[in-house]
């Protein structure tokens, strides 16, 4: 596997420039002959299908919800970032660089970083142009606040629900383009399979889920931007229906697969309540902005939070990071929860979980003030918790957020595979071993408005690939193959459901490849995954037939694919022998318990290549350079 | 591992099944024992239809996916109400602890002919995005913008937009009403965009089309119950309708011009 990433020469700041003058464009007469598939409808996926047919491309555009406006971004709280510098507090582009490649511990690629920063401000402009309803001042400019890992407030935001509007302003784009004709949308379809031939992406093979009908599409190229694989872990901040298979079925055809151990533990989440518990919800960290996180001095200290002291609380962040205080980065603030829990400081009836406490804001500010900031998350706390954040300080633990591992790209977002090109949360992407908050939709925004719609053009024509329809042998083959998987989970009819294999997994998972990582537990993980798989394919039970509207083979199908996936995380986990970011090797620590990284043997993305069923997948390295930011221990306090 | 109470419930459920959208469908009742008041309702549906896999029986079909209130997917009756009995809640943020111990509830999926079940409390409703594909955006191209803070938009205005803007397509307010009106949905995305400057140059155009597709889509005409309004789980005003109404005679008397 080659893995030439197509930096541009140049200063920094010139690339994207330069690059931009050196593709090869696509003559707007022309841009009518290419179809291009996109699969996906977050904010990469529905911005990107937009602006590609804005540009005069044929796009099929596919989502299994039953409609694009609602993807998993839809959730996205806290606010979007952008190098604005509205607030004149010194923030810059290169600010925002320099923070983004410092809070992802330096595994990410500077030069995609670089331009990440430079196009967030087109963003808000962009979306600004839509009607996205940013919060704004009495002035009528754009409001900001401050994110976690940045000392400037670059942060835009409509409410508790940023990425909903951002959403709805790509969906608009979108249907737009499906009112005039441009844009083909098949909602509730579900990719199984990449369809490669001659080296090239050609199509995909995608299960109807209202008839079951597995069927191919052919294009020129393929535009995956399918989000992440939280839910591997079965309880995650994701949408339950958010998966890994199309973009592990794209690394079973060839696409290297890149640091699938980087996954995000959210710091504010509100804690597990039972074993029935099928999600986890985020409460946005700007809740950190205004919100005092602390557990009682002493372990076992069972009063009321309000009847314990000031003196007998800890306010363990801001004790131990003083000028970040309650705003570090997110791993950060996940394993400080973490810690103090483990050493049996943790509240609540479960003692996983800590105090997020909001009566000093309340005192400073008033409650109407802090209800017009975060009233929606207050009564969403309320619904779920059943317990009022204005009177009893809200309890968090962190749960499992965002994956920042994913297919690898190049400086184009093309993957290994020509004609592959992979945007937002499904690429590795932009936040090395740990991402920033409000830089998500920042990246996955980029990536779809400003970036893929003028790289794509540069694969399109250069790539001069005989026309192919659905009629090509690989396509009937991957058709079949699908319908074979199909037949056979269907056929076992054991005696356990498929949520029974995926709870148990995600338990494997959290316990030896979450927050805290050994070289012992990820080596025991690897021993129990197999074993678990091995008993799924003998004892799962699928109601229903292939041939009709069935839940649950479309869960069975994406927990297949966990039941691999999960052993290449642990994998990868394994052999990357240091800490970064939010993988956390125990062995590999500070003396105050910080990330431990080793840049002379890690400093590089991992890229994993299948090589067959059943055999062990090869590894193969991005190295990173580091010209602008320079190697540094994170220093927070 | 409950946090708050440890007492469970028995309830007794009657469930819409329906196999596809040409079978007749019929309600069904099971019983459960042994809900936690600290469940969501949709995962107390989880242990049910756990439960139905290991017996040998289908499971039961609801659209779901967020769980956190926010994507619109999950939509079904409880007891006659849109999302059920709490204010301003969607289904997967319901809890249990809205039930007591001996309850009878009963599950149907939107009732509405542009709402199709496609099985058990699974509906279509990409009529929804018919309306909006035909006018519900600003006509703006990627890249021909100007910079944000270039045009002022007062802090009232931004609040209203976004109160409007926070519909979530789900359907309730189809499903509440008596006649089956999409019109606080439609009013909602109209209401968003006329309070911005960004939506005034396709304003008439907006909303006429708007209009003519949801006539198209077979929902019907408001008569002011105000049942939608009470049953949306995002709060939306009915205002928003009261709005559609005057745009929509404004850009009829225009639109004749």
């Amino acid at each position: 596997m080659e893995l030439n990433a197509r930096i541009p020469d140049g200063p920094i700041a010139e690339k994207w420039d330069r690059h931009r003058f050196e593709m090869k464009l696509v003559n707007p007469a022309n841009k009518r002959k290419f179809k291009v598939i996109v699969v996906g409808t977050g904010l990469a996926g529905g911005s990107a299908a937009a602006t590609l047919a804005e540009l005069g491309y044929q796009v099929d555009c596919f989502c299994f919800q039953d409609s694009p406006r609602r993807a998993h971004s839809i959730a996205a709280q806290g606010g979007i970032n952008a190098a604005k510098n509205y607030q004149n507090d010194g923030d810059s582009i290169y600010r925002l660089f320099y923070d983004t490649v410092k809070g992802g511990d330096f595994r990410a690629r500077e030069a995609n970083v670089y331009r990440l920063a430079q196009v967030s401000v087109n963003i808000i402009d962009q979306c600004v142009a839509q009607g996205v309803p940013f919060a704004r001042e009495y002035g009528g400019t754009l409001s900001n606040r401050s994110f976690g890992g940045a000392q400037v407030s670059r942060t835009f935001y409509a409410r508790g629900q940023t990425g909903q509007q951002l959403l709805l302003g790509a969906y608009q784009a979108l249907e737009r383009q499906i009112g005039l004709g441009a844009v083909k949308m098949f909602p509730r379809t579900e990719m199984l399979d990449l369809v490669v031939i001659n080296g090239h992406a050609r199509g995909i093979v995608i299960r109807d889920l209202l008839t079951g009908e597995v069927r191919a599409h052919a294009a020129d190229a393929v535009v995956l931007a399918t989000g992440g694989y939280g839910n591997v872990f079965y309880l995650s901040t994701n949408a339950k229906g958010s998966n890994v298979t199309a973009t592990y079925r794209a690394y079973k055809k060839g696409a290297g697969f890149a640091n699938p151990c980087f996954t995000q533990i959210h710091p504010t989440c509100i804690p597990v309540s039972g074993s029935y518990q099928s999600k986890l919800t985020l409460m946005s960290e700007s809740l950190r902005n205004d919100g005092r996180v602390w557990v009682p001095v002493t372990a076992g200290d069972a009063r009321r939070p309000q009847d314990i002291p000031e003196a007998e609380r800890d306010y363990y962040l801001e004790r131990r990071y003083p000028s970040f205080g309650n705003l570090v980065p997110r791993d950060v603030a996940s394993r400080a929860a973490k810690q103090v829990c483990d050493a049996g400081r943790g509240v609540g009836p479960s003692k996983m979980s800590v105090f997020l406490d909001f009566a000093d804001a309340i005192k400073r500010l008033g409650q109407k003030v802090v209800a017009d900031r975060y009233g929606n998350l207050f009564d969403m706390y309320e619904r779920i918790a059943g317990e009022n954040p204005y009177e009893t300080p809200m309890r968090i633990y962190p749960a499992v957020h965002y994956t920042m591992g994913g297919l690898w790209v190049d400086y184009n977002l093309m993957s290994t595979i020509p004609g592959l090109h992979v945007i937002g949360e499904a690429n590795f992407s932009d936040h090395g071993a740990n991402r920033l908050g409000a830089s998500a939709l920042m990246q996955g925004l980029a990536d779809g408005y400003f970036i893929l719609p003028y790289t794509i053009g540069d694969y399109l024509a250069t790539a001069k690939q005989p026309a192919v329809t659905t009629d090509h042998p690989e396509f009937k083959k991957s058709i079949a193959d699908v319908e074979a998987q199909t037949r056979r989970l269907l056929g076992i009819n054991g005696k356990h459901t498929v949520d029974d294999f995926h709870r148990e997994l995600g338990l494997v998972l959290w316990d030896h490849c979450g927050m805290g990582r050994t070289e012992a537990g990820l080596k025991k993980a690897l021993g129990i995954i197999p074993e678990i798989r091995e008993r799924f394919w003998r004892e799962v039970r699928v109601p229903g037939t292939g041939a009709e509207f069935n839940q649950n083979i479309e869960k069975a199908c994406r927990v297949a694919d966990y039941l691999e996936f999960g052993e290449l995380m642990c994998l990868d986990a394994l052999t990357r022998d240091e800490s970064c970011g939010g993988h956390f090797r125990e062995e590999h620590q500070q003396p105050d318990g910080e990330a431990k990284r080793d840049d002379e043997h890690y400093a590089h993305s991992a890229v994993w290549e299948y090589t067959g069923q059943g055999q062990a997948p090869k590894l193969n390295k991005e190295p990173l350079a580091f010209e602008h930011v320079h190697l540094a221990t994170r220093v927070y306090t | 591992m409950s946090t708050h109470s440890a007492s469970t419930m028995k309830l007794t459920l009657r469930i819409w099944r329906q196999k596809d959208r040409k079978s007749p469908g019929a309600l069904q009742t099971y019983k459960l024992d042994a809900v936690s008041p600290d469940m969501s309702f949709l995962e107390m549906l989880d242990v049910l239809n756990d439960q139905l896999t290991r017996a040998g029986d289908d499971p039961i079909s609801f659209d779901h996916d967020c769980r956190e209130g926010i994507c619109g997917s999950c939509a079904m009756m409880i007891n006659g109400r849109a999302h059920g009995p709490r204010k301003a809640t969607t289904v997967c943020q319901l809890h249990m602890r809205s039930f007591k111990d001996g309850d009878e509830v009963t599950i149907e999926p939107w009732r509405a002919e542009p709402f199709p079940v496609i099985k058990d409390l699974s509906v279509s409703r990409s009529s929804f995005d018919r309306i909006i594909a035909a006018g519900g955006f600003v006509s703006i191209n990627t890249g021909s913008t100007v910079d944000a803070n270039a045009t002022l938009i007062g802090k009232r205005d931004a609040d209203e937009a976004m109160d409007y803007a926070s519909c979530i397509g789900c359907g309730a307010c189809v499903a509440a009403c008596p006649n089956a009106a999409a019109m606080l949905f439609t009013g909602a995305k109209v209401a968003h965009l006329v309070k911005l400057p960004q939506g005034e140059v396709e304003r008439t155009g907006r909303v006429l089309n708007m209009v003519a597709q949801m006539d198209k889509e077979g929902f019907g005409s408001c008569t002011n119950h105000g049942e939608c309004s009470e049953a949306c789980p995002k709060e939306i005003p009915f205002d928003a309708i009261v709005l559609l109404n005057r745009e929509y005679m404004r850009a009829s008397v225009l639109g004749k011009q």
